[in-house]
C-alpha cells in the first residue's frame, strides 16, 4: 500500500494560483496589449534620461514651433517638433511619463491604504462606527470628483503634491466602500470564527485573516483609479491647478499649448495622445484583471 | 411606496448636513484670515476689520458660526460674489440653464447612441460590430475630454470652418432670455438664423461632454443585455416561438433597462465634472466655467455656495434615480 496524500507547499499553491491567473488574463487579447503598452510606459519613465534626445527644459531659441520631422520645415534633431519656446516635444513627452506613473502610484497608494483601513474598521465593527464612517463617505461622494479635487487644491494651493493629495482624498471612499462590503461578506464565514476561537486579536483578524480574501475587487478598483488619477491630474494640470510650468506633465503641456491650437497642431496633439494611450492601456489591463479575478465570470 | 420615499429622505439628512459642513469648512480651511482674504489686495483698516469680523460673526465660537450659516442658508441667503457684488444665488440661476441645456443635449446624445449600440453589440456578441464598438467605447471612456475638445476645434473650426469656437450664440443675435435655453429662446425670438447659430455653437461642446457617458452607457447596456439574455424567462420566450425581435425588444430589453436607467442617472455627477472642462474649453457661460473662474479669481463666497448647490443637485438627482429604481423594481422597496 502506498500513501496517496500529496503534500502541497504554500509556494506551490501560490505558483498554481499565479498560473491560473495568467491563463485567464492572457485569454483577453486587449488586456495583454494593455499590459505590453504599460510595461513600455514604465520602461520609458525609468530610462527617460537615456532615451530622451534632449533635456526636456532646454530652450532652443532658434527652433521655436518647429513642426515634426515628416512635415515641411521639420528638422531631424526634433522628431516630434518643438513647442513655443523651442523645447523638444519628444523629450518632454518621454519625461512626462514619469509624472503620470508617479501620480498614479502615489494617488492609488494613498487612496488604497486609507480606504482599506477605513473600510476594514467600518465593516469589522459595524454598528454606529460603520454608520458614521459611511455617512462621511457619502458626503465625499456627493461632490463631483474633479470639482472637489479643484476646491481642495484651492485650499491647499496649486501644485503637483497637493493635486495628488486632493485626488487621493476624492478616490478614497470607493476603496472604503468596497472593502467594507467585502469584509461584511467574509466576517461571518467559518474560517473567521475559527481564527477568533483560536484567539486571534481583532487586528490580526482584520488584516491577516479577512483582508487577503477581499483583495480581488480592490485590485480591480486600484487599476481603474490609476487610470482615473492620470486623467484627473492631467485635467487639473490643464486647468492650471496641478503640476506647474515648466514641468513636462502632459496636462500642463496641453494648457501651455492651448493658444497655439490653430497654428501648431503638434503641440496639442501629442501630449493628449500620450494621455489617451496610457489611460487606455491601463483600462484594458483593468478589464482583463476583472475577468481573471472575478470567480463568477471565470467559470461561465 | 411612501415608506420607501420617507426612508430614503431620512437617510439623506446626515449627508445634507455633511455637505453644508464641507461648504462651511471650506472658507475656514483656507490658509490666512478670511476677512483679509475677502478684502483682497487693498486690505482694510483695523476698525473696518473689526466691523466686518463682527458682522460676519467670526468673533463668535465656531459652532455658533455654523448655526448662523445654516440659518442664512435656510433663508436662501448664499452670500454675495466678491467680484460682481451680486447675490451668488442670482448668478447661479442665470448661468445654470446654460449648463442644463448642454448637459441635457449631451445625455440625449449619449443615450440615443449608447443604448442601441450596446443592445446590438450584445445581440451580435463576438462580431466585428461588437468588437469595434466596444473598443470605441473603451477609447471614449479613456478620453481626456479637454484634449478631445481641442482636437474637435482644430478639425471643425480651424480646418473645416464649420463651427464657431466659443460662446452660445453669434453676437449678431440678441434677444431677452425667456427659458434660458438658447435653442428654445432663439426659436421664440423669430430671428432668421438664430436657431442655427445656437445649434452650431452647441454641437461641439455637447459631443465632447457626451463622450464619457456614451461609452459608459454603451458598455453597461451591453453587459446588462448579455446578463438578461442568459435568464430562464428569455429562454422560455424563445422556446414559446416568439419572434427574435419580440424576445429582445419586449422580454430582454425591458429588464436590461433597469440598471441602464440607473447608470444614466448616475452620469449627472460625471456631466457636472465634465462641464467644468468642456465649458472652459468652449467658453460656455455655465456653472462649470463660473466655478473655475471663481476659483482662479479667489471669489470664495461663490466657490463655497457653488460647491453646495452642485452637491445638492447631484444629491437630488441621485435620490430621484433611487426612487425611480424603486418604482420600476418593487423588490428594492421591500429590502
Amino acid at each position: 500500500m502506498t500513501d496517496t496524500t500529496v503534500k502541497i507547499s504554500d509556494a506551490a499553491i501560490r505558483r498554481q494560483m499565479l498560473k491560473d491567473f495568467w491563463f485567464y488574463f492572457s485569454q483577453n487579447r486587449g488586456a495583454v496589449i494593455g499590459l505590453a503598452v504599460f510595461v513600455l510606459l514604465v520602461l520609458t519613465a525609468i530610462f527617460a534620461p537615456l532615451i530622451a534626445p534632449h533635456d526636456p527644459n532646454q530652450q532652443y531659441r532658434d527652433a521655436l514651433l518647429v513642426p515634426p520631422v515628416w512635415q515641411e520645415g521639420g528638422r531631424a534633431g526634433f522628431l516630434l517638433g518643438t513647442d513655443a519656446v523651442g523645447r523638444d516635444m519628444l523629450s518632454r513627452l518621454i519625461y512626462g511619463a514619469q509624472y503620470s506613473l508617479f501620480i498614479g502610484i502615489v494617488v492609488v497608494a494613498i487612496a488604497l491604504i486609507g480606504g482599506v483601513i477605513i473600510g476594514l474598521v467600518a465593516g469589522f465593527y459595524g454598528g454606529w462606527v460603520d454608520s458614521v464612517i459611511m455617512r462621511v463617505m457619502d458626503v465625499v461622494l456627493a461632490f463631483p470628483s474633479l470639482l472637489l479635487a479643484l476646491v481642495l487644491v484651492a485650499i491647499l494651493g496649486p501644485g503637483l503634491t497637493n493635486a495628488m493629495i486632493a485626488i487621493a482624498i476624492v478616490y478614497q471612499p470607493h476603496f472604503a466602500r468596497l472593502t467594507r462590503a467585502a469584509v461584511m461578506g467574509e466576517k461571518a464565514r467559518e474560517y473567521v470564527t475559527a481564527a477568533r476561537v483560536a484567539g486571534a486579536s481583532n487586528l490580526r483578524l482584520m488584516f491577516k485573516t479577512i483582508l487577503p480574501n477581499c483583495l480581488a475587487p480592490l485590485i480591480v478598483q486600484a487599476t481603474l483609479s490609476f487610470s482615473s488619477a492620470v486623467l484627473d491630474s492631467a485635467a487639473l494640470g490643464f486647468l492650471g491647478m496641478g503640476a506647474q510650468p515648466p514641468a513636462s506633465e502632459w496636462g500642463t503641456m496641453l494648457a501651455e499649448a492651448r493658444e497655439f491650437i490653430l497654428r501648431a497642431w503638434w503641440v496639442v496633439t501629442f501630449p493628449g495622445l500620450a494621455i489617451l494611450i496610457s489611460v487606455l492601456a491601463i483600462n484594458l489591463m483593468g478589464d482583463g484583471l476583472r475577468d481573471a479575478l472575478d470567480p463568477k465570470l471565470k467559470r461561465s | 411606496m411612501l415608506k420607501f420615499i420617507l426612508s430614503k429622505l431620512l437617510y439623506l439628512i446626515p449627508t445634507v448636513f455633511g455637505i453644508t459642513l464641507v461648504a462651511f469648512g471650506f472658507i475656514r480651511l483656507l490658509p490666512g484670515d478670511p476677512v483679509l482674504l475677502m478684502a483682497g489686495e487693498r486690505g482694510v483698516s483695523p476698525e473696518r476689520y473689526a466691523e466686518i469680523t463682527a458682522q460676519l460673526g467670526y468673533d463668535k465660537p465656531i459652532w455658533q458660526q455654523y448655526l448662523q450659516y445654516l440659518n442664512q442658508l435656510a433663508h436662501g441667503d448664499l452670500g454675495n460674489s466678491l467680484v460682481t457684488k451680486k447675490p451668488v444665488l442670482a448668478e447661479f440661476l442665470t448661468l445654470f440653464p446654460a449648463t442644463v441645456e448642454l448637459g441635457l443635449v449631451a445625455i440625449l446624445i449619449a443615450t440615443l447612441i449608447g443604448v442601441p449600440v450596446g443592445v446590438l453589440a450584445a445581440i451580435k456578441r463576438g462580431s466585428w460590430f461588437d468588437q469595434i464598438s466596444m473598443t470605441g467605447a473603451l477609447v471614449g471612456f479613456s478620453m481626456p475630454i479637454f484634449w478631445w475638445g481641442l482636437l474637435l476645434i482644430i478639425l471643425f473650426s480651424g480646418i473645416l470652418g464649420w463651427t464657431p469656437v466659443s460662446g452660445r450664440i453669434s453676437l449678431m443675435y440678441f434677444f431677452p432670455p425667456v427659458t434660458g435655453f438658447m435653442l428654445i429662446d432663439s426659436l421664440l425670438s423669430g430671428q432668421d438664423g438664430a436657431f442655427m447659430s445656437a445649434l452650431s455653437h452647441l454641437i461641439l461642446p455637447s459631443i465632447v461632454l457626451a463622450t464619457i457617458p456614451l461609452a459608459v452607457i454603451a458598455r453597461q447596456t451591453r453587459s446588462a443585455m448579455l446578463e438578461v439574455m442568459g435568464e430562464d424567462y428569455v429562454r422560455t420566450a424563445r422556446a414559446k416561438g416568439l419572434s427574435p425581435s419580440r424576445v429582445i425588444g419586449v422580454h430582454a430589453l425591458r429588464n436590461a433597462m433597469i440598471p441602464v436607467i440607473t447608470t444614466i442617472g448616475l452620469q449627472v455627477g460625471v456631466l457636472l465634472a465634465g462641464a467644468i472642462l468642456t465649458e472652459t474649453i468652449f467658453s460656455w457661460p455655465g456653472i462649470g466655467k463660473w466655478m473655475i473662474d471663481s476659483i482662479s479669481r479667489r471669489d470664495y463666497p461663490v466657490v463655497q455656495s457653488g460647491l453646495l448647490l452642485i452637491a445638492g443637485i447631484v444629491m437630488i438627482v441621485n435620490l430621484l434615480v433611487d426612487l425611480t429604481y424603486g418604482l420600476i423594481n418593487p423588490r428594492i422597496r421591500h429590502k
